[in-house]
């Protein structure tokens, strides 16, 4: 009889695969029908166009479709830009050491309550325009400016690139090594090139690709946002993601063919940002060609590392002083224009929201786990599958594990919930919790994947001489072994888990609140105190689990020091 | 003790020949192979134990004796490793890794005694529940050798295991671990690029060649 080691590793591959694919692939398919009107439980039987027409005579169709095509694209223009400027300007210097150790707990940060503290920081009223009034000013009242919610989509875009440069500079780091970077960065400045020029003429072109796929990401989750958008973006009219969840919600229930059409439209959008992407880039390669080679050693260096290093700090400075404006919200009681600290600070608002919050941090609290339970598992099988089997992972299983993050959820979560409906599904906790693990094994497997696959192979040849099994080799020595990253990626995963509004809602049909759930939900309400509270219970889950996961391991292997140092 | 049969093995790497090896090492003398990087002096090792990476094409047979290795499981071979690091497991305690090799029978107290005579046999009394991390490098080395001989291997295969010594240590490393080997009477094939190993050694030098 085959061990369970031996069955876990032959079917983990295919059940993470099939984890990522179906869902995705059964609801776009879920929601084609419907957009064109064939859905027998709600008395959709005929095949027609009306709703596509309905779609558009929608008031502000196109200007939502250029506001999503347009915050994709920007932000996501923006957060690469920094990330580059950023590590072409400080790579090798003691700054890029300490924005490191920042990234885990920044990248842990949920968008919602980043998005929140945005706002409270930005708004008319916010911390920002408080401490500069009336002294410089001269404001007696908050400024009658829209902000957040500006009609451009300016504050979501700001609110996206915040989010969005910790994830790039990441996965930047993992890509660095991968393209040699310092290799190249060294040559490129023995033969004469100033820092910057060095990393954008030697080191980008190899770094580039690694990074595609993330970058595609961001453009994907940046065009159709719904939580940010709804706390940041503009509301009339809103982004295209956040109309198609009004039009699901509508009382009305034929209004949901009307939201079919919307959600694959929105498909449409993402895809259109990807494609003008993917052209801008082949232009950008052939434009720089020459520029490559020209010899040109120093392109504006000082200039550009200025420009770097204040919009890195800019970014710091930005999520800090969020931070802070959630702290000194929760603590007001009555906060007039323009005192810059609530006084007196109280504790009033934390004991009024205490009665409330045990039932969504309890709910929030379980789907993480068992999400990141079940991620974590089909992960260290799929990795131990291709360890033991020494084959590298094919280029199309990395697009099917970014499958989930490329297609705009609000398109296929939407189909699955048409699917639900059709097939008399109970939408309940487990359904949730398989949603939310669609999002969550995509960056438990990119956290993880590194540190198991450059486990040096010896360990595993040693132990197998000693006479260990395949299953004992990997229940003895490299579970312990990688048990530093597994608690890390098990972190990642618990924040990728707490942070989702949109599976939680449609997956859970509104009948199912989060902490996340909750928080948005308040964000769009005018309680700005209750709000704070909520945001940053909604933001200690996270860092509850990443300080777990840093100390557990100080404090449990404090005898066992070679643990905590990389091998 | 058997002696260690290479019988006709050639490696090739995607067609093109890497090596061929065919020789007879009797229990207690060590051959040494030598030859510049490259050459598949590790491929050869990783053959024998059972770890040819699927890119290569290997024929011939590995034999203990009568006892034919080439189908057998890596775990099953019974052929210790010694690497140019020790390797010694960070989860576990020096105690720890010494009794993962050993064969799993006999009570707790009495696996807790050979180890701690085996660690009085390397001049490190009362060791066992240390971390490794705090052991200095020659103290790695001589638990690393005691591992593999606790788990009673039937031939030795030692992957350059002195290059990263410094010079004091090596001439003591090299001469415990030939006396041990002698001693146990097992048949080991090393690997190096320092022809003071294989005159230490005191067996046989075949020469690969690029």
């Amino acid at each position: 009889m085959p061990s369970g080691h031996a069955v876990g590793v032959r079917l983990a591959p295919w059940l993470a695969i099939a984890l990522l694919s179906l869902p995705v692939a059964s609801g776009l398919a879920g929601v084609i029908a419907p957009a064109f009107g064939w859905l027998p439980a709600l008395g959709g039987n005929a095949l027609t166009l009306v709703h596509w027409q309905a779609l558009l005579q929608a008031p502000g169709l196109g200007r939502m479709v250029q506001l999503s095509y347009v915050t994709g694209l920007a932000s996501a223009l923006l957060s690469l830009s920094i990330v580059v400027l950023f590590l072409g300007a400080f790579m090798h210097t003691r700054l890029f050491t300490a924005v490191r150790r920042l990234l885990s707990p920044l990248l842990a940060v949920p968008h919602a309550a980043a998005a929140i503290g945005l706002a409270f920081l930005l708004a008319p009223s916010g911390l920002l325009s408080r401490s500069l009034s009336p002294w410089l000013t001269g404001w007696q009242y908050p400024p009658d400016i829209l902000f957040p919610g500006d009609p451009h989509g300016l504050a979501l875009i700001a609110g996206l690139v915040i989010k969005e440069v910790p994830f790039l500079l990441l996965m930047s780091l993992a890509a660095l090594p991968q393209c040699q970077a310092s290799e190249r960065l060294c040559m490129a400045r023995a033969l004469g090139y100033g820092p910057l020029s060095a990393f954008l003429k030697a080191v980008l072109p190899g770094l580039y690709p690694l990074l595609r796929l993330p970058i595609y990401a961001v453009i994907a989750f940046a065009s159709s946002t719904v939580d940010v958008a709804l706390i940041l973006g503009p509301t009339t009219p809103p982004t295209l993601s956040v109309a198609v969840l009004r039009w699901l919600n509508d009382p009305d229930l034929t209004m949901r063919f009307m939201a079919s059409a919307g959600a694959l439209l929105q498909l449409v959008v993402t895809l259109a940002a990807l494609a003008s992407w993917w052209l801008a880039e082949r232009l950008v390669r052939q434009l720089m060609r020459g520029w490559l080679e020209n010899g040109r050693r120093r392109s504006g260096d000082m200039l550009l590392g200025g420009v770097a290093l204040s919009a890195v700090s800019l970014s710091v400075l930005l999520i800090l002083g969020s931070l802070i404006g959630l702290i000194l919200w929760s603590l007001a009681a009555y906060w007039p224009f323009p005192q810059a600290l609530p006084q007196p600070p109280t504790l009033r608002n934390w004991m009024g929201a205490a009665a409330g919050l045990g039932d969504p941090l309890f709910q929030a609290a379980v789907i993480g786990l068992a999400a990141t339970a079940l991620s974590i598992v089909l992960v260290v099988g799929a990795l131990e599958a291709e360890t033991l089997h020494e084959r590298p992972i094919r280029p199309g299983a990395q697009l099917i594990l970014y499958l989930p993050l490329l297609v705009p959820p609000v398109a296929f979560l939407f189909g699955l919930v048409m699917m639900q409906v059709q097939l008399g599904v109970a939408p309940g906790l487990s359904v949730v919790i398989l949603g939310h693990a669609i999002f969550v094994l995509p960056y438990v497997f990119l956290s993880l994947a590194e540190s198991y696959r450059r486990l040096d192979p010896r360990w595993a040849h040693l132990a197998r001489s000693l006479g260990a099994g395949p299953a004992r080799v990997f229940w003895r020595m490299r579970l312990p072994m990688l048990s530093v990253p597994l608690l890390t990626a098990a972190a990642v995963g618990f924040a990728v888990s707490i942070g989702q509004y949109l599976p939680t809602l449609l997956l859970g049909a509104g009948r199912i609140s989060t902490i996340t759930t909750e928080a948005v939900s308040l964000a769009s309400g005018g309680d700005r105190r209750l709000t704070a509270v909520y945001a940053l219970w909604q933001l200690a889950l996270p860092a509850l689990g990443f300080a777990l996961a840093l100390g557990l391991p100080r404090l449990l292997f404090r005898r066992r020091s070679g643990l905590l140092t990389p091998v | 003790m058997d002696p260690l049969i290479l019988d006709d093995i050639r490696i090739a790497l995607d067609g093109a020949p890497l090596l061929g090896i065919d020789t007879v090492i009797a229990p207690g003398d060590v051959l040494t192979v030598m030859g510049p990087s490259g050459v598949g002096k590790s491929t050869l090792l990783a053959y024998i134990a059972g770890f040819l990476s699927p890119a290569f094409q290997a024929r011939g047979r590995v034999l203990l004796g009568s006892r034919e290795l080439t189908r057998l499981p890596a775990e099953a071979r019974r052929v210790g490793l010694l690497f140019q690091d020790p390797l010694l497991f960070p989860h576990l305690s020096v105690g720890g890794n010494l009794a993962f090799g050993m064969a799993a029978s006999g009570s707790r107290r009495q696996r807790r005694q050979r180890v701690a005579a085996a660690l009085a046999e390397i001049g490190l009394e009362g060791f066992a529940d240390r971390d490794p991390a705090t052991l200095s490098g020659g103290q790695r080395s001589r638990v690393a050798l005691m591992r593999v001989l606790l788990s009673s291997p039937r031939a030795m295969l030692l992957d350059e295991p002195f290059s990263k010594l410094d010079a004091a240590l090596r001439g003591e490393m090299r001469q415990l671990v030939f006396q041990r080997i002698r001693q146990e009477g097992l048949p080991a094939l090393m690997v190096t690029h320092d022809a003071a190993d294989a005159e230490a050694a005191g067996g046989a030098v075949i020469e690969l060649e690029p």
